[in-house]
């Protein structure tokens, strides 16, 4: 099997062709798969890459983790000064806690199980939860809040403030717009069958409208058949448990989503983790699968199936779906895609990574997706063949329990997918593919140069920047509304602790006026809280050309 | 980049606010943790002054031993 060999980006001591677990997260830059000087008998069996695959996990100097945990044990120390101070009643308690006729019971309120959230988070909650009261197009409107007490409460003063550029929404084509004449049809439908479906799939909630849609989406996707959900965290997390069992194996990456691992819970079946995008660590599970079978009976296991992203959104890494439907098809396992947050973002014409890496829709078992991210609506689907879909019509939770799509937003779905496919008869779907690549490519590009620590695909739309410390969350999460510009910081534990980052996500709405002004008030925080960390930057010379002028528009 | 004008020096004490999370601490905690800050650091000073000052002190006689007593022999000698 093709395994392409781990070019070093300056870390010579990785360079050892047995060691090859800790590849990614250790802050190798993979580079393109083709290996022809690299492999050792000079056999060349074609690449599975067709095009260069760079991600990026660059690790930081020694003396960012050494800062970040100096922070840390500081946050610690003042956390305990404080709970001690509130336990003994010198300060305010601002929590929950028991009557005091029950002091003596069970505790209700463990203290220290939220001793992080209490201590660390609150200091800089304003940073999350902030009220939008408009669209969240490329620019939206913010209710004002301020703090008399340090974030315990916090008041609205009643004005908005508005244009504020958003870097954070999950609108990658820009479907997410107030503009009359793109929603007319769903205006229409909502006329037509108000917002209410008051039943489940299985009862009298099935419309023609979701007939319509899952024709659409099969045709989109290049299935046989699809279903739609009205929730894409239920989707995963309803249907996965109606696919596998007890007795059958999940192998799931590291770093997917809750809605993966709730429902890989709630199936009962043995899960086991494999580090992310690894494929050693994926074949190396599936051997021991294969070989040992169930932990005491030793008898094979009932179903093998392997659980992946599309793209990972707190990474921004695509998954390497090439090296997974090989490793697939060798070993007889089924693979479940979860395109969240790469459908209508990758690939040429929008069609997710499965168009991204040239390969066909029937490699994958199992196509998910969510409709909330690029279509800028909400609801999920489940694709793949007849039977499968049959299968899940009947015996998926969501069927029977769940109530299903509401109808203006089934249409705009619709809409949306037909201006993709261009079937509304203009190229508009097309355009904003391509506006995503460019914003993407040029967005990640400049942030490179300008030497900040970026992780994941040059592809993917989703950008995480490490800030590494916890005192830098809260200062750059305000700074950079203080600049008019929104974004979303996440520490832990969405992320590992010492790897606190703000993540980005470019849109195709946005222009590049839009970017740019990101990009400077970028690059002048970038110098005041000194988070220009890389040691790879690329360009140190200035731009010896203007690149927008010499730009060919395709 | 000018080392000594107000400015860096300002911006160098921001990047210690950071880093130290006292950015998000509460005006009384900062006053505290500055205090208990620079009470360390004026107790490693005197420390080093005092240590410093007694190892001079004895190296410096030390050396002065060394220095006396070939002069003494050289004399010896030319005697």
């Amino acid at each position: 099997m093709a395994n392409p060999s781990a070019v070093c980006n300056g870390h010579l001591h990785h360079h050892n062709h047995q060691k090859q677990n800790n590849l990614l997260k250790s802050g190798i830059s993979k580079k393109n798969g083709i290996t022809k000087g690299m492999k050792k008998n000079g056999v060349s069996n074609g690449t599975l890459y067709k095009k260069t695959f760079i991600e990026h996990f660059e690790q930081a100097p020694m003396y960012v983790a050494v800062f970040t945990f100096v922070g840390f044990a500081v946050g610690t120390i003042f956390g305990y000064l404080r709970d001690f101070m509130r336990a003994w009643g010198l300060e305010k308690r601002n929590i929950a806690a028991e009557r005091e006729q029950q002091k003596d019971f069970v505790p209700l309120y463990q203290d220290f199980e939220n001793f992080y959230t209490r201590n660390l988070y609150l200091r800089i909650r304003d940073n999350w939860n902030r009220p939008i009261c408009s669209v969240p197009g490329p620019q939206f409107d913010l209710m004002e809040r301020v703090t008399d007490d340090y974030n315990w409460t916090f008041r609205f003063t009643g004005r908005t403030i508005k244009n504020v550029i958003n870097m954070g929404s999950y609108n990658y084509l820009g479907f997410a717009e107030t503009d009359v004449n793109a929603l007319k049809t769903v205006t229409i439908e909502l006329e037509k069958y108000g917002t209410g479906v008051c039943s489940t799939r299985q009862e009298m909630g099935t419309l023609d409208k979701h007939v319509e849609l899952e024709k659409l989406v099969a045709k989109f996707l290049g299935v046989e058949d699809a279903m739609v959900f009205g929730m894409g965290f239920a989707t995963n997390s309803m249907n996965i448990p109606a696919l596998v069992g007890k007795g059958c194996l999940i192998l799931s990456d590291e770093l997917n989503h809750t809605s993966l691992v709730l429902g890989a819970r709630l199936s009962g079946a043995t899960i086991r983790i494999f580090k992310h995008n690894n494929m050693q660590s994926l074949e190396k599970l599936l051997r021991d699968a294969i070989i040992y079978g169930q932990p005491r009976t030793h008898r094979a296991w009932r179903k093998i199936i392997i659980l992946v992203e599309g793209i990972y959104s707190m990474e921004g890494s695509i998954v390497r779906l090439p090296e997974i439907v090989s490793l697939k098809n060798k070993y007889k396992a089924y693979l479940y895609l979860d395109e969240a947050h790469s459908i209508g973002a990758v690939g040429a014409t929008g069609r997710g990574v499965v168009e991204y890496f040239g390969m066909s829709p029937n490699d994958v078992d199992v196509l998910m997706g969510t409709f909330t991210k690029s279509f800028g609506a909400a609801g999920g689907y489940i694709a793949g063949k007849k039977d499968l879909v049959d299968f899940l019509r009947t015996h998926s939770h969501s069927a029977v329990y769940a109530t299903s799509m509401c109808p203006p937003v089934a249409e705009q779905i619709i809409r949306a997918m037909k201006c993709l496919m261009g079937l509304d008869g203009t190229t508009q779907g097309l355009q904003r593919v391509r506006q995503l690549e460019k914003n993407t490519r040029y967005f990640r590009r400049k942030l490179h140069e300008m030497g900040f620590i970026i992780y994941g695909n040059d592809d993917s739309p989703v950008v995480p920047l490490l800030l590494y410390m916890p005192g830098k969350i809260g200062a750059f999460a305000r700074r950079m509304l203080e600049k008019n510009i929104g974004v979303v910081v996440v520490g832990f534990p969405a992320t590992p602790i010492t790897e606190s980052r703000a993540r980005f996500c470019v849109s195709a709405a946005h222009t590049r006026e839009m970017l740019d002004t990101v990009l400077n008030a970028l690059d002048e925080l970038g110098d005041f809280l000194h988070l220009k960390y890389s040691r790879y930057s690329k360009s140190a010379h200035p731009e010896l050309y203007e690149e927008s002028r010499l730009e060919l528009e395709d | 980049l000018d080392f000594s004008t107000p400015r860096y020096l300002y911006w160098l004490f921001c990047q210690f606010e950071l880093i130290t999370c006292s950015y998000l601490m509460e005006p009384w905690e900062k006053v505290l943790f500055y205090s208990f800050n620079l009470a360390m650091l004026g107790l490693l000073l005197y420390t080093t002054y005092v240590c410093l000052a007694f190892h001079a002190s004895s190296a410096f006689q030390l050396l002065c031993s060394f220095l006396g007593n070939p002069r003494e022999n050289s004399l010896s000698v030319v005697k």
